[in-house]
């Protein structure tokens, strides 16, 4: 295995297996994703629209919250006991660094985005069987493309005075075309529509992918290092 | 002090640059309403295109050179660069304020309506988030080096996010049609609307290098300040 594939599994798994051995931090963001989906339950008016027709918004604004806050971690916990300049000071290239957080903040989102998913299913009466593989696949898509962004930019919100607030407001103009291409891809596929007309979409979404993982690794040491 | 004349040079340049600008305006203000003829299906409401398209253009001018001073700090670390992105970011919004404010006003007497998802409103409204999220993070930071490094990356990565923006905000509208028809395909205009079109993109572009100029020197003069203090 090279070397700094290597590097960025151990990263990745010191981070879950710092975030297995608390699990408040998952919990959390579970719970709050949970507590998003009842609250959209009330904000609609069952008379007026239906729940399948607002499924595709509601799945993906939450997934969106979801990872906001969940992502906020990523360098909070880095951040106690200068737990960053150790990591900093390890022979590690910044690229390893970052693709090892990326990996552990995209365990970490999609393990709430897998809890949030039958709740979704559960709350809203969807029928996802015939679509799940596609939900899925275009789930994994997207939050690649957004979570590497909200990597990168959860590294430099820690360093500033409103972390939690920071965060959101740099990183939710970036979250607009994932979510855009991702609100789109599903409706389709809950609406059983054929996969050509999803390509489009398809295409913006895994080229968004390329451009901010390769952009945010390369531009992560003019982050993190002085 | 030699930093400190030169501060106040330029500050003073600035300020004469920005005063000419002004008096620009108020001669484009005079061109949009006893030179250029009234036009035909918009009436009066067509004339405040000589603020919103320059307004636009010189928003939009800001913003791509925040990107491209962004990529060239990182490469050569120079902090007048960061200083130069700094100022064209807060005149960029200022910029963008008049655009997203001037839009409207026109839009409901013409369209009917204050808003619509376009792909272009839409991508200069995120632009403007964009913009004001970049100035919330260096406000919040510090440490100039790292005030520097942190605004820098943000300004190339939003520079990558506007194709991604209109894009897929493109193929939204596109596969869902609206009834109403958005903008007249370009219209052929009339030399006079034109001219004075030309001139306040030329007064607007000015107005720009003015406020950039005297924020830039504003720059020099908080720098100075900082370091003073951290001196002791």
């Amino acid at each position: 295995m090279p070397d700094a594939l290597r590097l960025v599994l151990v990263i990745a798994a010191k981070d879950i297996r710092a975030e297995l051995r608390s699990r408040t931090a998952l919990l959390s963001a579970v719970v709050f994703a949970a507590l998003v989906l009842v609250v959209f339950n009330f904000a609609r008016d069952p008379t007026a629209l239906s729940a399948t027709d607002l499924a595709p918004s509601v799945l993906w604004v939450t997934f969106a919250l979801a990872a906001m806050v969940a992502m906020n971690r990523a360098f909070t916990i880095e951040r106690e006991h200068g737990a960053l300049d150790g990591l900093l000071l390890a022979p590690v290239p910044r690229g390893a660094l970052f693709g090892g957080k990326l990996l552990a903040n995209l365990a970490f989102v999609g393990t709430v985005e897998a809890v949030t998913l039958p709740l979704f299913v559960l709350f809203f009466n969807v029928d996802l069987s015939a679509a799940l593989p596609g939900i899925v696949g275009v789930t994994a898509l997207a939050t690649i493309g957004f979570v590497s962004v909200g990597t990168i930019f959860s590294a430099m919100a820690v360093r500033t005075r409103f972390a939690e607030l920071m965060l959101p407001v740099l990183l939710l103009p970036f979250m607009v075309p994932p979510l855009i291409g991702a609100v789109q891809v599903t409706s389709r596929l809950l609406a059983g529509r054929p996969l050509s007309e999803m390509l489009g979409w398809l295409r913006l979404l895994a080229l968004y992918d390329v451009v901010f993982v390769t952009l945010c690794t390369m531009a992560f040491s003019a982050v993190v290092d002085e | 002090m030699t930093s400190d004349a030169a501060v106040r040079a330029l500050t003073r340049r600035g300020l004469g640059i920005s005063l000419a600008a002004f008096v620009g305006l108020a001669a484009v203000y005079v061109l949009a309403i006893g030179y250029t003829p009234v036009e035909a299906r918009q009436g009066v409401a067509q004339k405040i295109f000589y603020l919103h398209v320059p307004a636009a253009w010189s928003a939009l001018m800001a913003f791509a050179l925040v990107g491209i001073t962004s990529a060239l700090y990182l490469w050569l670390h120079d902090p007048r660069l960061d200083r130069f992105a700094a100022a064209s970011a807060e005149v960029g919004v200022a910029f963008s304020a008049v655009m997203l404010t001037t839009g409207p006003i026109w839009a409901k007497p013409i369209w009917g309506t204050w808003w619509t998802w376009d792909a272009r409103l839409t991508l200069t409204l995120f632009l403007f988030f964009l913009f004001i999220g970049y100035l919330a993070l260096r406000a919040s930071l510090h440490d100039p080096a790292e005030r520097a490094r942190f605004s820098a990356v943000v300004g190339i990565l939003g520079m990558l996010l506007v194709p991604f923006i209109h894009l897929s905000v493109y193929l939204f509208r596109t596969l869902h049609p609206q009834p109403v028809v958005l903008k007249p395909s370009a219209p052929s205009l009339p030399p006079e609307m034109l001219r004075t079109l030309l001139v306040s993109m030329a007064v607007f572009t000015l107005l720009y290098v003015g406020l950039v100029t005297l924020r830039y020197g504003l720059g020099m003069a908080e720098d100075a300040r900082e370091e003073a203090t951290d001196a002791g």
